[in-house]
């Protein structure tokens, strides 16, 4: 599904050049669960981006399904994210004015799909993930966990082949974290969607069926069932 | 839900601040808004104090004074009769009516007075309160206030102005001013020899304190027999719309006729016609002012809601949001702050001069419905330009910097 070829991230700025992605090569196959640990500061977050088309890598090249993710027009980058990408980033990231259900409808409204479409799948995905008696409430008015939930059911709204996760259990208790990590693990196994996931927790990585490494921004591969933080 | 839903949602959850930030432009619309109504019904008293004044501008030969066309000396210079057709096939705007006229002192049985020529129906359109002493009285009542005197209409006009109605003038008529029938013992009916002419009295006039007081007026064309003149005539009175003359329309009539001195009598009206001039040069000025201030706090509060929703704007990228998106959700907002801006101002400044129209400047003032288009106009013209550069911004933020900043 993924191949990318020598990608490398380079942030210039005022305070001099970072070089977050350092010649990473790796190939993703689709249905898989990848998880991705690493330091602070190793690149997790800015791969995440560059897999989910809002960061262009400053050279090398990134397929997905064959398609060079760097031909796309910004246009097409923003479908790309739109349809076939569900972001779930550790803050959740709800805006904040909207209603749950109203969150979720979000991406299908860039979609621009109709009206009438957009109601009933919105439903059903906040009943997935359980929230039926919630779906009209801010963001503000849910406990953490549901926050997550409805970034969950707000990533699905497309019906997306691919999830990015960012830390998606980094702000949860142990229990919500097992329970959000339930969820991943099913929208892989059941829905056979390719699920990548950033984390700093074992409980985390362990749901992946994959385990890649990065350290100063090179990518290797994590056979160590250790504390993937240490080891 | 819709795209819209997104914007509207997010200015009502922070409707403090937006109300802040729309107070500068709000306000500023109030102000011009404001003037406007005001000047408005005051352009449009000045038109009535002209209407009831009749005509507005004299043409006089280029060698006479103002004085002269009163006194009426004999040997006062005249000049032809086909002025009038000029003036007329010019077709210039403002031009309301023409009524030429000539004048000379002439005796009759030993008494001085002053024979003038004039076409009745032209005078007759020219000075509406010789039609209908009442007519404008109406009209200005409202739109002059307060004033209990100003309400009771007719009596607004000025009491020297006022006449009866004629309506025609036969060659062997005349009309006799009050002093100068006073003077002829000539009544109503009664006979007079003028320049060996027999003539009647139609109708002896209502005193009026001027000098008109002293004419008996005459067709001009007889006059101009009985004098010899020929087509000729001591002046033309035109009935000039204000707001014409202040466009110059005396340059104009000065083009059409070279040879002759063209004045307003406009001092009734003229200061203010002077104040509506300086409302207008203010409300220029006021304008300007308001679309910098507006434009730049419209434009600071959009500054701060792109800084203060940049995750936000992170996070519909990441949604699959394109800056298209992006850009319309801002510019759109800036466009409905305009709106609201617009609308309040409009709804501030008519209500305030509506309130302290009467009491400020003893003028009834009326919403005037073509301000609230503009006042929209402007507001949103202000407001976009204020929002062009937030705008810009918010559709140039790097979604990895936003992102990475949670
Ligand atoms: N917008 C940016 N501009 C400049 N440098 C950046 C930017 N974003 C990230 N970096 C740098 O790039 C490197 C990788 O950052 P990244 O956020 O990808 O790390 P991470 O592995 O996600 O870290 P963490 O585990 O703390 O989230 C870091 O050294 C960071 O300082
Ligand atoms: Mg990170």
């Amino acid at each position: 599904m993924y191949l990318l070829e020598n990608v490398t991230k380079t942030y210039s700025g005022r305070r001099g050049s970072v070089h977050a992605l350092c010649d990473v090569s790796l190939r993703i196959s689709e249905g898989s669960c990848v998880a991705i640990t690493g330091p602070s500061g190793s690149g997790k977050t800015t791969l995440l981006l560059t897999l989910g088309g809002l960061i262009r890598p400053s050279s090398g090249r990134i397929l997905f399904h064959d398609e060079d993710l760097s031909r796309l027009s910004d246009r097409e980058l923003a479908r790309y994210r739109n349809r076939k990408i569900g972001f779930v980033l550790q803050t959740f990231n709800l805006i904040p004015y909207l209603s749950a259900l109203e969150n979720v409808m979000v991406p299908m409204l860039f979609d621009g799909r109709k009206n009438g479409d957009i109601d009933p799948r919105a439903r059903a995905l906040i009943e997935r993930v359980g929230l039926r008696d919630r779906a009209d409430h801010l963001p503000r008015e849910l406990s953490v966990g549901q926050q997550q939930r409805v970034a969950i059911a707000r990533a699905l709204a497309n019906d997306p082949e691919v999830i990015l996760a960012d830390e998606p259990t980094g702000n949860l208790d142990p229990a919500l974290a097992a329970e959000v990590l339930g969820f991943l693990r099913t929208l892989c196994e059941k829905d056979g969607r390719t699920v990548i996931l950033v984390t700093h927790s074992p409980e985390a990585a362990a749901i992946g069926t994959r385990r890649l490494r990065l350290l100063d921004g090179a990518c290797r591969e994590d056979s160590s069932h250790n504390d993937p933080t240490t080891g | 839900m819709k795209l819209q839903t997104i914007l509207w949602k997010e200015l009502l959850l922070r409707k403090s601040r937006m109300v802040s930030g729309l107070l500068a432009i709000t306000l500023g619309i109030a102000v011009i808004v404001g003037i406007q109504s005001v000047t408005a019904v005051s352009e449009r008293a000045v038109q009535i104090k002209l209407d009831n004044l009749g005509s507005n501008i004299l043409v006089l030969p280029q060698a006479a004074s103002v004085d002269d066309y009163y006194t009426a000396d004999i040997d006062a210079p005249t000049f032809p009769e086909d002025y009038v057709e000029r003036v007329a096939t010019s077709m210039l705007p403002g031009v309301d009516n023409l009524s030429p006229k000539l004048t000379r002192r002439v005796k009759i049985a030993g008494v001085s007075v002053i024979l003038t020529g004039i076409l009745p129906a032209n005078e007759l359109a020219s000075k509406p309160i010789w039609q209908s002493a009442g007519l404008a009285g109406e009209e200005l009542a409202l739109a002059c206030g307060t004033d209990p005197d100003v309400r009771k209409g007719p009596s607004y006009a000025d009491e020297k102005l006022q006449r009866k109605a004629v309506d025609s003038l036969a060659p062997a008529e005349v009309l006799v001013g009050s002093v100068a029938a006073e003077r002829l013992g000539l009544a109503e009916g009664g006979v007079v020899r003028i320049e060996g002419r027999e003539f009647q009295a139609a109708r002896v006039l209502p005193t009026t304190g001027t000098i008109d007081d002293d004419r008996i007026y005459a067709h001009l064309h007889v006059v101009q027999d009985l004098l010899g003149t020929g087509r000729q005539v001591s002046a033309i009175e035109i009935m000039g719309c204000c707001s014409a003359i202040s466009d110059g329309l005396l340059g104009k009539l000065r083009n059409i006729l070279p040879d002759t001195r063209i004045t307003t009598i406009g001092q009734i009206v003229g200061t203010q016609i002077e104040t509506n001039r300086l409302m207008a040069r203010i409300s220029i000025v006021l304008l300007v002012l308001i679309a910098m201030i507006g434009s730049i706090s419209i434009g600071n509060y959009m500054w701060a809601n792109v800084e203060e929703r940049k995750r936000e704007i992170g996070t519909f990228l990441a949604l699959g949001a394109g800056r298209g998106n992006v850009y319309r959700l801002f510019f759109a907002k800036a466009a409905v702050l305009g709106l609201v801006g617009g609308l309040g101002g409009y709804i501030l400044g008519t209500a305030s001069a509506m309130v302290l129209g009467p009491e400020l400047a003893g003028l009834a003032v009326q919403p005037v419905p073509i301000h609230f288009v503009w006042s929209l106009l402007v507001a949103v013209a202000i407001a976009l330009a204020g929002g062009l550069y937030p705008t810009f911004r918010a559709t140039r933020l790097d979604p990895a910097s936003i992102l990475q900043e949670l």
